[in-house]
């Protein structure tokens, strides 16, 4: 009898629908039946209303079954999904699911489909291609590459990474540093998380061209507390990763050395600001430093140092090993490439999807997420984390665009769409995001550390008496103009784009009486 | 503690920037960071007291006091708060007996806000102990406070 291949996803939005005790559930029962199962836990393909989604290795391909629970197991063996029998829980080739075909994976082409730590099944599928083209190449040949594929920080800021990449390289010093922001604080993402815990290889490699293309030696992650499933199996990519010489003292036998070590974060979301970030790895309070000096030439220990987001180091393999050109194929304007999109909160698939710039809400919220959750009309989308703007459907129909968000007030940010039904109170998210960011300020400046929580008071007291609302929204709009343009980094200065979207669109929620026609 | 904090340090030793691989360190071994071995670990990083007393105090994720038996972290956060996490915040108030930030009377229970677990597609998400949970209800949070119950 051969051997049927079973994938039980192994990504913590898996765990967290009991994908552990699924595969568990599977190994006694196919025990029991003398059934002859190989189960290989992969990392999610992002289709997380039907996690865990198991898949069985069939002569057709892969075919997926979910959301499988436990008791479920028993059911699906017994109608034979071993060779990809019907099944109600069954959605046919999980290749042919339209939610994942209409996509355009490039950053996560491997994601769910192979085994996270093995490294042969990385490289099967297109791993280090691009760091043994960048090994061929000169440290600026790299730069120049990343620079024409358009390539901006996928964290947030939008800051092409070539043109840092180039400052690091042209800045002398006797220690160079890479380090990746893996902080993804915001609420509805988690692109990063998947990579660490679904593709950490490509992670690694990303980085470790960034260190050959700027002289870089040594290079941090610094990964969030609250993830402890992606400093595990990151901690062990590395590992496997050194072991097997594509880290270490001679990259690959090309006498190149980058060292990796995986930083553990500490529940602080102002961490994820740079220079913030680079105070923690420190070992200090994680208080905003004041730029410049850029990182790029003064940045950990006073040293020149590439900081990028994950996906931003994620997606520079792929350029490497299909060419600038390839990568800059995709994507509208100034926004380049693809972005993995990540639907959250209040839909009904939510998920990862990965499209090229230019797709805008309206699809991505109904031809991939089918509506809201709870079937109730959607009335508010928050876009880029908690400090994304609200946007209301008269924006949906925008293109996803560096650009065209910016000339809306709103920002693309890291990709995460938060969808609210029309149960929501768009003051009290307003409030929240003030009552956010008094939390988590570090308290170096004025604006954000007290304005936030002047921001709290303030909005209630629009909801007090009715007499002195008008006076209070418009000391709410004067507080907003100070932490905008006053605060040292985006915690302060982006708190007002919820604050002020949410005013602006739904003032109704406010107890005004009349639309405000003002822009956004 | 003491023999703890001496093995951590020795190995920590030579990190650059190594204060919060050893508060880490610590709170995986012992479940929070006593305050009484502060002084210690200031004088082994070359840091005043109140250098290393501000790390453990300003990240969220230290503590400086033991917690319950279960800590309860449930996402505050805003794709979490569009599936009902205030609801769920305030049925486990009521059931746990504490607020946020508090440990139970008993010491059972320990219960914390937590600002995302990264399962914003799967909301409302919460952690018992280690274990990560996804689209929790009231009842299900009933669920795992009777297996802790039993468990206990």
């Amino acid at each position: 009898m051969s051997t049927t291949t079973v994938y039980v996803p192994r990504d913590s939005a898996a765990l967290a629908a009991g994908a552990d005790r699924v595969a568990r559930e599977l190994a006694a029962q196919a025990a029991l039946r003398d059934l002859d199962v190989k189960i290989i836990r992969n990392g999610s393909r992002g289709v997380f209303w039907l996690e865990p989604m198991v898949e069985v290795v069939t002569t057709k391909g892969r075919v997926a079954y979910g959301p499988v629970a436990p008791e479920d197991v028993a059911g699906l063996l017994d109608a034979g999904v071993l060779t990809g029998a019907a099944h109600p829980l069954c959605h046919g080739l999980t290749e042919q699911m339209p939610y994942l075909a209409r996509q355009e994976r490039l950053t996560f082409a491997r994601m769910g489909i192979t085994d996270p730590l093995s490294l042969a099944d990385y490289q099967a599928h297109e791993g280090f291609a691009g760091l043994k083209q960048a090994l061929a190449m000169s440290g600026d040949e790299i730069i120049a590459s990343v620079t024409q594929s358009g390539l901006r920080g996928r964290g947030g800021a939008a800051f092409p990474a070539g043109i840092k990449w180039k400052t690091v390289a042209g800045t002398a010093a006797a220690q160079k540093y890479i380090v990746c922001n893996a902080d993804e604080g915001d609420s509805g993402t988690y692109s990063d998380r998947m990579t660490m815990e679904g593709d950490p290889f490509m992670l690694i490699e990303g980085m470790t061209i960034a260190a050959i293309a700027t002289g870089a030696t040594i290079g941090y992650v610094y990964v969030r507390s609250e993830y402890p499933h992606a400093v595990a199996t990151l901690t062990q990519a590395v590992q496997l990763a050194t072991d097997a010489g594509f880290l270490g003292p001679d990259i690959l036998g090309s006498g190149k050395a980058f060292t990796l070590i995986v930083r553990k974060a500490a529940g602080s979301y102002v961490c994820g600001e740079e220079t913030a970030m680079l105070e923690s790895l420190e070992g200090k309070r994680g208080i905003v430093r004041a730029k410049p000096p850029l990182p790029a030439i003064s940045g950990l220990f006073g040293q020149p140092t590439v900081i990028n987001n994950v996906i931003t180091f994620a997606s520079v393999p792929i350029i490497l090993a299909r060419g600038a050109a390839f990568y800059a194929g995709y994507g509208m304007g100034r926004s380049k490439g693809t972005l993995p999109i990540q639907l959250a909160g209040n839909i009904k698939h939510g998920g990862l999807v990965e499209k090229a710039f230019g797709v805008t809400l309206r699809e991505l919220l109904y031809d991939y997420g089918a509506g809201s959750a709870s079937g109730r009309p959607i009335k508010a989308v928050q876009v880029g984390g908690p400090l994304g703007a609200y946007l209301p459907e008269s924006q949906w129909d925008l293109p996803l665009d560096y650009e065209a968000y910016a000339a809306v007030g709103a920002v693309v940010g890291h990709g995460g769409i938060v969808v609210h039904d029309d149960t929501a109170d768009l003051s009290q998210l307003a409030r929240y995001a003030m009552e956010f960011c008094a939390i988590e300020s570090c308290g170096k400046c004025t604006p954000c550390r007290i304005g936030s929580t002047r921001g709290v008071e303030v909005i209630d007291r629009i909801h007090g008496n009715p007499q002195t609302r008008p006076q209070q929204v418009k000391l709410l709009r004067d507080l907003c103009d100070t932490m905008l343009h006053g605060s040292l980094c985006a915690m302060g200065g982006m708190t007002p784009y919820p604050v002020l979207s949410a005013l602006n669109h739904y003032p109704q929620d406010f107890g005004l009486a009349t639309p405000h026609t003002e822009a956004a | 503690m003491q023999a703890v904090l001496r093995g951590i340090l020795l190995q920590r030793a030579n990190e650059p920037g190594a204060l919060l691989p050893i508060l880490h360190d610590v709170q995986d071994a012992l479940g929070f960071i006593p305050s009484t071995l502060v002084p210690e670990i200031a004088l082994a990083m070359n840091l005043s007291r109140a250098e290393v007393h501000g790390v453990v105090t300003y990240y969220h994720h230290f503590r400086d006091h033991a917690p319950g038996r279960h800590v309860v972290q449930i996402c505050r956060a805003e794709a979490c708060k569009s599936m009902g996490a205030d609801a769920l915040m305030a049925h486990a108030e009521q059931r746990l007996g504490c607020q946020q930030h508090a440990t139970s009377a008993d010491g059972a229970f320990t219960l914390e806000p937590v600002y995302c677990l990264g399962l914003c597609a799967s909301s409302p998400a919460m952690m018992w102990g280690d274990e990560l949970h996804a689209r929790m209800t009231p009842q299900r949070f009933d669920a795992l406070m009777a297996e802790a119950g039993s468990a206990a």
